[in-house]
């Protein structure tokens, strides 16, 4: 009963780091916003963005979202090597996201349409890069608590991390069905 | 036992909910934008219901927000976050817009205006 307090108490103050981080995200959405359409002569967010790409970059974050409950579902019901094959999926599927990210910058990079070509790129490679530095964070850790998880199995310590690791994935899901919807469907606004 | 199994399949259908409704938002948010129904500023307000409804759908399916123990301390903080992320953005928006509206210069405008001065 002490350490289910315990566990609960350090998911509390996980959520409290959270909200800062999603004040610090409010920061980066009010500069795009501000500056999406400062373009200095170059290209508009309507030129250089595909549609199609974010869709499968968004529903590939979702689908990993919905895994790592799995995974959490097969934690808490003393499973591990199911919760195992689930964080496994939800750590391809993020991988996969990444790599889709690190594309798309390296070709509006190479393009000429790096961070340094308008405000309006400055904004954006902020917003989404510092959107894409947490999903690496989130697979670094994610990495270390599968590594934990075979070799001491669910201790109460490990399924308390693994607890917070999945609201921290949950949380990453959620800020960027934002930046979906902010800086890639909007770009179609005439 | 039996009322384990029964908490555990209740959780797995909520998970399932939220993410069939997580799908169908996106889906709806994207096919509004590619199929062209509606423009403008009624587009813009579209997008953001459809993102909101899809944040809502989360922290209640996925992050399980007011429904377990401390859960009120969550949604506290996360309202208080909430108030504090709509100023900052909407201050924003606010402000630097009206900013460039005294200074007259959308890019537009404002090469217009240079380009009309003879003597610069």
């Amino acid at each position: 009963m002490n350490a289910e307090h315990a566990r609960e108490v350090a998911a509390a103050e996980f959520w409290v780091y959270l909200m800062t981080d999603l004040i610090m995200f409010s920061v980066l959405f009010a500069c795009y916003a501000v500056l999406h359409t400062a373009t200095y002569g170059g290209p508009t967010a309507a030129e250089l963005f595909s549609l199609p790409n974010a869709l499968v970059e968004t529903l590939i974050l979702l689908v990993s979202s919905f895994t790592s409950g799995l995974a959490m579902l097969a934690v808490h019901a003393n499973k591990k090597d199911r919760a195992m094959a689930w964080f496994g999926a939800t750590f391809i599927l993020g991988a996969a996201f990444l790599v889709l990210e690190l594309k798309e910058f390296h070709e509006l990079i190479v393009d000429g349409n790096g961070p340094q070509r308008s405000a309006f790129l400055s904004a954006f490679f902020s917003l989404v890069g510092t959107h894409g530095l947490h999903i690496f964070t989130g697979l670094l850790w994610m990495a270390v608590a599968m590594v934990q998880m075979k070799k001491k199995g669910l201790s109460t310590f490990i399924v308390s991390k693994l607890e917070r690791l999945s609201l921290f994935w949950h949380f990453l899901d959620i800020v960027w069905i934002f930046l979906f919807t902010v800086v890639y469907l909007m770009s179609r606004i005439a | 036992m039996e009322h384990a199994e029964h908490k555990q399949q209740a959780t797995l259908k909520s998970y399932a909910i939220g993410f069939a409704l997580s799908i169908a938002l996106t889906l709806a948010a994207y096919g509004l934008v590619t199929e062209r129904v509606l423009v403008g500023g009624t587009l813009v307000a579209a997008l953001l219901g459809l993102a909101v409804a899809q944040l809502v759908v989360q922290m209640w399916f996925f992050l399980h927000i007011g429904e377990e123990t401390g859960g009120r301390l969550k949604l506290a903080t996360f309202l208080v976050t909430l108030m504090l992320v709509l100023i900052v953005v909407a201050g924003s928006i606010w402000i630097m817009g009206h900013l460039n509206y005294q200074m007259m210069s959308s890019p537009g405008a404002m090469q217009k205006y240079i380009e009309g001065q003879q003597a610069f």
